[in-house]
């Protein structure tokens, strides 16, 4: 199904529709990766979460905890809200409507900025940008503030770790951006090598510049086990690395299924001899 | 000398106002979208905190802050 016809350039309504698309994909087959590597790190991690509360619970000198082991009780226990089971399948619910919005923010950002890549092949302009997103979007948030199983992070802290997070996110992003600038920023006919030099060292800038002036949040419990937080934080940092791989190259199947876009005008005797 | 392209980009020849419209907010309602799976607590969604604690794992893993 295309919303325009073959041959002219495809409109923002196709594009978008190719990206919520791929986004499905994409968060379904993260969905398909956590649930299988990183649900049994979550079992174990809330196994430890509750172990805690109910130990809170029992020691009668840890009265003033015990509002908080009543709501860690909340979160997970046998009179939750939502069961465990229905929050193994809630999984591919997050990451299916977060995949269909990544998807959608990946065909705008396309559709917007595809003439303003430096390229010939829309796939690699595709490519490209979602590579850009997984630098900016999770590599460089998840080097300051790699994610937290249960029973990890203290609950009075969140609104202030989420707006860390938050921000590292657009340093990400601007980092990204920066790279792009700098870049293009030698003069014409430069070498490769510098250009990719300028980049980085404009890169690395923003996010050094960035992570010092965030602070530092570190509430891992001493007792919490190691190897289970390596664990998940690899099985997350897997979760979200399949999202935007599968996303980059399901949009970029999608759109190759458009087909090679035919000179709008009679074509000029130089369009049809260039490769 | 602009080298010559054989194939026109796939995307729209221009951006148009009334693209850049239809893009501001079709990205205000996917970063919506995100925001319900990622952060909220029932004040946007109006459905308690049952959306939040169906998407408890999925937050976890895609790296979001949790509790």
């Amino acid at each position: 199904m295309s919303l325009t016809p073959a041959g002219t350039a495809p409109g923002y309504g196709a594009l978008l529709l190719r990206g919520l698309l791929a986004g499905l994909i994409a968060g379904l087959l993260a969905g398909a990766f956590a649930y299988t590597f990183g649900e049994p790190k979550v079992e174990a991690a809330i196994a430890i979460e509750e172990a805690a509360s109910h130990a809170e619970a029992a020691a009668p000198a840890a009265a003033g905890h015990a509002q908080d082991s009543a709501t860690a009780d909340d979160h997970h226990g046998e009179d939750a809200l939502v069961s465990r089971n229905g929050q193994k399948g809630g999984l591919f619910l997050a990451t299916a409507l977060y995949g269909v919005a990544m998807g959608g923010l990946l065909a705008t950002a396309y559709a917007l900025l595809r003439r303003r890549l430096r390229t010939a092949h829309d796939s690699r302009a595709a490519l490209g940008l979602a590579g850009a997103a997984l630098l900016g979007l999770v590599l460089v948030p998840f080097v300051k503030y790699p994610p937290n199983p249960p029973a990890v992070g203290d609950p009075a802290t969140i609104d202030q770790r989420t707006i860390s997070y938050l921000s590292v996110v657009v340093i990400g992003l601007v980092a990204v951006w920066a790279a792009v600038l700098a870049s293009r920023s030698p003069r014409v006919g430069a070498p490769e090598w510098v250009r990719a030099c300028a980049g980085l060292g404009a890169f690395l800038v923003v996010v050094v510049v960035g992570y010092v002036l965030l602070p530092n949040i570190d509430e891992v419990p001493s007792t919490f086990p190691p190897s289970l937080l390596w664990n998940f934080r690899l099985s997350s940092l897997g979760t979200q690395v399949t999202m935007w791989t599968v996303l980059g190259l399901a949009f970029t199947a999608l759109l190759s299924r458009l087909g090679p876009v035919r000179p709008a005008v009679p074509r000029e005797p130089s369009e049809s001899v260039a490769v | 000398m602009p080298k010559v392209q054989a194939v026109r980009p796939l995307s729209p020849a221009t951006v148009s106002p009334r693209m850049l419209w239809t893009a501001t907010g079709v990205v205000v309602a996917l970063l919506l979208l995100a925001y319900l799976v990622a952060f909220d607590q029932g004040a946007v969604s109006r459905s308690g905190m049952f959306l939040h604690e169906l998407m408890h794992d999925g937050r976890h893993l895609l790296g979001v802050p949790c509790h």
